[in-house]
Parts: C-alpha cells; sequence; structure tokens
C-alpha cells in the first residue's frame, strides 16, 4: 500500500517545531561546552584535542590563504616607504639623535649595574631562547584576540611561553601543536598579566577587554600612575619574565587606566617565542609531594639517644616525671615540659620514654631513612588545653 | 501543481554551499593584513545562514549545521568554545519564530529582522563572554562588529530570495 493511501497520509511532520527542538538542543549542548571549555588554562589537557587538531590542520590553510595578505601588506610598506621617504627620513633622523644619548647612557648603566651584581653576588636571571614564528591567521574581534603562529612543540614551545613583535609584548601562549601554536594577545578579554610601571615600581593588572587598550587594573598604590609612564611585565606570578616592554600608560573618557600597547604600533606578523620555564613549570610535583622532614639537630639526637638508653633500662614507676625537673609553666603537665626543645611548641614533646616507644612502633611498620625523623606519633599527640583552637 | 523547484532545494545547495562559503569568507579575513595601521573588519559571516536558512524553510538539518559552524568559528577564532554555536543558534530561533510574521514583507521590513538577529546574536555573545572571563567586552568593539555583520544583509536578502520559492510548502 502507498504510503498516500494509508492512514497515516494525513499525517503532518511538525517540521517548524521539529527544527525548534534541534536548535534548543544544540544550544544546550554548545552551552555545555562553553562552561566546560578552559581555553586559557595552563594546564597542558586543558587545551582540548579538538582545538589541537584543529589548528594542525589549520595552520597550513591559513598559511597559503594569509599569503596575498602578507604580498599585500609588503606592497603598502613599499608605496607607504616611497610616498612618505622625507617624512620618515626627518622622524629617524630625530630618533637617532635621541637614541644615541640613550645608548650611552645604557652602556654606563649596565656596566655599573655589572658591578653592582658581581659585588653582590645576585642571581642573575639565564639567557631566555628565542623561537620565531610567523603569524598565519588572526582573530580580532571583541569576543577574542588569537593569533595562530606556525611554530609549536617541535620547535620547543611549550604553553605559557610569551610572545614578543619587534615592538613589545604580544601575549603568551595557551595551546600548542607540534607544528602550531595559539597566542592568546593581550588585548583578549580572558587575558590578565601582571605588571609594573616602570616609574613608582607599582604593580597592577593589565586586563584585556577585547579593545585595542587593555586596562590596567588593581593598581598599587595612590596616584602611582600618571600619563605616559611606562609599563612593563613584572614576572609576578612566573608568568612572564620581568621588564618586558608592554606599553605606555593612558587615561581614558572615563577615567580608567589603559595601556597603549607597543606591539600595536605594527602588524603583527612574525613574532619571538620566548622559551621561558614560568614557576609552575620548573617545579616538580613529586618534589613537593615529598613530606619527608629534614634530619634531626646534634642537640635532638642527643635527646634520641638518651631516650633510647633510658628504655632500655628497667623501669621504675614515675621515675622519669621525678627524675627531670620541671621548668615549664604550672598549667603545663611536668611530663610535656620534661624534654621540651627551646623553640619547639611544648605540646611536641613528650618523655624520652614515650619518644623511644613512638620510635620504636615507627621502626616496626616501615624503615626510617638514616638521619630522617618522621615523628608522627609525637606531632599528633593532643594540644595542651591552650594551645586548642 | 508543479513540484519542479523543490527539487531545486536540496540540502547540499541551500546549505552546503552556503556554509562552506561562509567557512572560507571567514579564513580569508582571518588573513593577518593591516594596511596604514588599519586591519580587516571581522564580521560575523555564518550570521546570514543562521537569518536566511530560517526563513527559507524550517529545517532539522539547518540548526545542527549551524552548531558546527559555531564551533569552527570558536576554534578558528581561538574563543571559548559554544560561543558562537549559542549565539548562532539564538538567532536562528528569533528568524524562525517570526518567520510567518516575515512572510510576504519587503526588504526593508526583513531587514529590521536580520538587524534584530544580529543584535540577539551578539547581545547573547557579550552575555556569555562575559560570564566566562569575568570580564565585559569592549562595547565598541562588539557596536563595530554588529555594524559590518549587519552589512551582510544584502547576501542574506539575496540567498533567501535564491531559495525562498523553491518549495512553495513553505511560504
Amino acid at each position: 500500500m502507498a504510503f498516500r493511501d494509508s492512514p497515516f497520509q494525513a499525517l503532518k511532520t511538525p517540521l517548524t517545531w521539529a527544527a525548534a527542538a534541534v536548535a534548543i538542543m544544540a544550544a544546550l549542548v554548545a552551552l555545555g561546552l562553553l562552561f566546560t571549555d578552559h581555553r586559557t588554562s595552563r594546564n597542558t589537557g586543558g587545551y582540548s584535542g579538538a582545538r589541537g587538531e584543529f589548528d594542525e590542520v589549520m595552520e597550513p590553510i591559513a598559511n597559503v590563504l594569509s599569503a596575498p595578505a602578507r604580498w599585500f601588506s609588503g606592497v603598502g610598506d613599499v608605496s607607504g616607504g616611497y610616498f612618505f621617504a622625507a617624512a620618515q627620513n626627518r622622524e629617524l633622523k630625530k630618533q637617532v639623535a635621541e637614541l644615541e644619548r640613550w645608548r650611552d647612557a645604557a652602556i654606563a648603566l649596565k656596566n655599573l649595574n655589572l658591578r653592582y651584581e658581581s659585588l653582590l653576588k645576585l642571581r642573575t636571571e639565564p639567557a631566555i631562547p628565542m623561537v620565531a614564528a610567523r603569524v598565519v591567521s588572526d582573530a580580532r574581534g571583541p569576543f577574542s584576540d588569537a593569533r595562530l603562529a606556525d611554530a609549536g612543540a617541535a620547535a620547543g614551545v611549550k604553553i605559557g611561553n610569551p610572545a614578543m613583535s619587534e615592538d613589545g609584548v604580544v601575549g603568551r601562549v595557551v595551546g600548542v601543536t607540534k607544528n602550531a601554536c595559539r597566542i592568546l594577545l593581550l588585548t583578549d578579554v580572558q587575558s590578565r598579566t601582571p605588571v609594573l610601571i616602570d616609574r613608582t615600581n607599582a604593580r597592577a593588572i593589565l586586563t584585556g577587554d577585547g579593545g585595542p587598550n587593555p586596562k590596567l587594573e588593581f593598581v598599587r598604590g595612590l596616584n602611582s600612575v600618571k600619563d605616559g609612564d611606562v609599563v612593563l611585565t613584572s614576572g609576578d606570578g612566573g608568568l612572564y619574565p620581568r621588564g618586558l616592554p608592554v606599553g605606555v600608560a593612558a587615561k581614558d573618557y572615563r577615567g580608567v587606566w589603559r595601556v597603549r600597547l607597543y606591539s600595536d604600533r605594527a602588524a603583527i606578523d612574525f613574532v619571538r617565542i620566548l622559551v621561558f620555564d614560568d614557576f609552575s613549570q620548573m617545579v616538580s610535583q613529586a618534589e613537593l609531594a615529598d613530606t619527608a622532614m629534614p634530619g634531626l639537630t646534634p642537640e635532638e639526637q642527643a635527646q634520641l639517644d638518651a631516650a633510647k638508653l633510658a628504655a632500655t633500662r628497667p623501669k621504675a614507676p614515675t621515675a622519669t616525671a621525678q627524675a627531670v625537673p620541671t621548668t615549664a609553666p604550672p598549667s603545663a603537665p611536668a611530663s610535656v615540659s620534661a624534654t621540651a626543645t627551646p623553640g619547639r611548641p611544648p605540646h611536641a614533646a613528650k618523655t624520652p620514654a614515650q619518644i623511644a616507644k613512638a620510635k620504636a612502633a615507627l621502626k616496626s611498620k616501615r624503615k626510617i631513612p638514616k638521619g630522617a625523623f618522621q615523628p608522627d606519633e609525637v606531632l599528633a599527640s593532643p594540644l595542651p588545653p591552650g594551645d586548642q583552637r | 501543481m508543479s513540484r519542479a523547484g523543490a527539487h531545486n532545494l536540496t540540502p547540499w545547495r541551500w546549505l552546503g554551499l552556503p556554509a562552506l562559503a561562509a567557512m572560507l569568507a571567514t579564513l580569508l579575513f582571518g588573513a593577518p593584513l593591516r594596511m596604514f595601521g588599519i586591519g580587516l573588519p571581522e564580521p560575523l559571516f555564518p550570521m546570514v545562514l543562521a537569518f536566511s536558512w530560517a526563513v527559507i524553510r524550517p529545517s532539522i538539518l539547518g540548526p545542527l549545521t549551524l552548531f558546527f559552524i559555531g564551533l569552527f568559528q570558536d576554534l578558528f577564532w581561538g574563543g571559548p568554545l559554544g560561543l558562537w554555536a549559542v549565539a548562532l543558534l539564538c538567532a536562528y530561533g528569533l528568524a524562525l519564530g517570526g518567520r510567518s510574521l516575515m512572510a510576504g514583507q519587503g526588504g526593508a521590513v526583513m531587514g529590521a529582522w536580520y538587524g534584530a538577529a544580529c543584535c540577539l546574536a551578539l547581545g547573547v555573545a557579550y552575555l556569555f563572554a562575559t560570564i566566562v572571563s569575568h570580564q565585559q567586552p569592549n562595547l565598541l568593539g562588539v557596536i563595530w562588529q554588529f555594524l559590518w555583520t549587519a552589512a551582510l544583509y544584502p547576501v542574506a536578502y539575496k540567498l533567501i530570495d535564491r531559495f525562498e520559492d523553491a518549495d512553495i510548502r513553505f511560504r
């Protein structure tokens, strides 16, 4: 029987409702993705597999598609250089005259600085290796400011590495694949960068909002910023090395401090990625998890030996408490104050016999490395009433 | 009644090709080109699809394709994953809900609806970007993107005009 002859022939698919239902379901899935995605996570796993695969595929495609843009950009630079050569020449001569003074000052200061460093035996920052990369795609909207560059893990780039143009800091790497990396710009709405004001050494957080000039938030100190102040990375938190040039402070029409970025002076077509290990990358989680306590001091070792000796002797009832004179305040129990080490909380002390018993019990449980003291039971003893919270 | 027009409304023609064109345009406008200090504008090309697909005819494939285009947009622009999918689907929902009101209207009224859909999409993106990043995106940037996206209305109108009569069951 043909469908048109069946009783279902009058059945109409409510297509509008079906489309609406699919749209709602897809929107709910997208919302789920939105609230579980962490694109700026420092953890490598935060840069999801989909993003990594997508960037790896898009890098060569975007590289080809952006080639005409690079040629046009070159033509623009050439034509601009040709038509404005005289004005540029005048400007450059002025800059050279000014920079020569700065060069002389820099040489003198560098010499002085090296002497101070050697006198004070300062531990200076090591040189940071760099990787050059070409930007192949560009997102400039108010909701995301990011660049895809053609250098990845194969070139030594890691998540968290800062990126600079020839003018100043551009942003930091938030995702790496084998041959590409995604750079989150300082202007991105999710970008937060610890910076300092060069003149006053005041700290602030540079907060992107999708516009060309990110905001200076949480500025420390009163009147610590004024128009034209140079803003540098502070190095706080180990995110960036200290002293990278960021831009110049300027107040907007609402009175909010913003930064005119140095990197905004020219197109960001090439970047230098600083292969810089920040704190979170240098710290070994295994070392942090190691909870072994430092070894005993000679005094503690002597007390422990005495306790061992006392433990081998036959015990007389209440002999320990009576034999050792009490020096603690009357509120503290005599047995606690008897072996209290100066500088240690009284609740951590016990009689030599108790310590020896604790050590023997611990030894029977696990092997204690030579020189390491793990007085679990001693520290776990109940606090005296005055110390309890 | 001739059904010849309906055969022209194959998914590949009215969904596939426009989707590819929107993605290609996004890729091309993502080039890091800057001349005389001005970069390329960044309109939301898939907005044309979100509006015109809902007007041409209701379809299950339409919102699904929009979802994937939104994800592509997020991945390509490096934004929060799902942001543009939500925004485009909201705009699609508005156009789908108002398609009976748009039927038989002229270009100006359709343009107003398109502008409203753009406003809704960017408003939703603004709201969720604020929630996710704990920071309000630059309003001037949003307005700028709205203007460039709204300027794509002639493309959306052309797409509607091309396929609206292809399947008269949905007129």
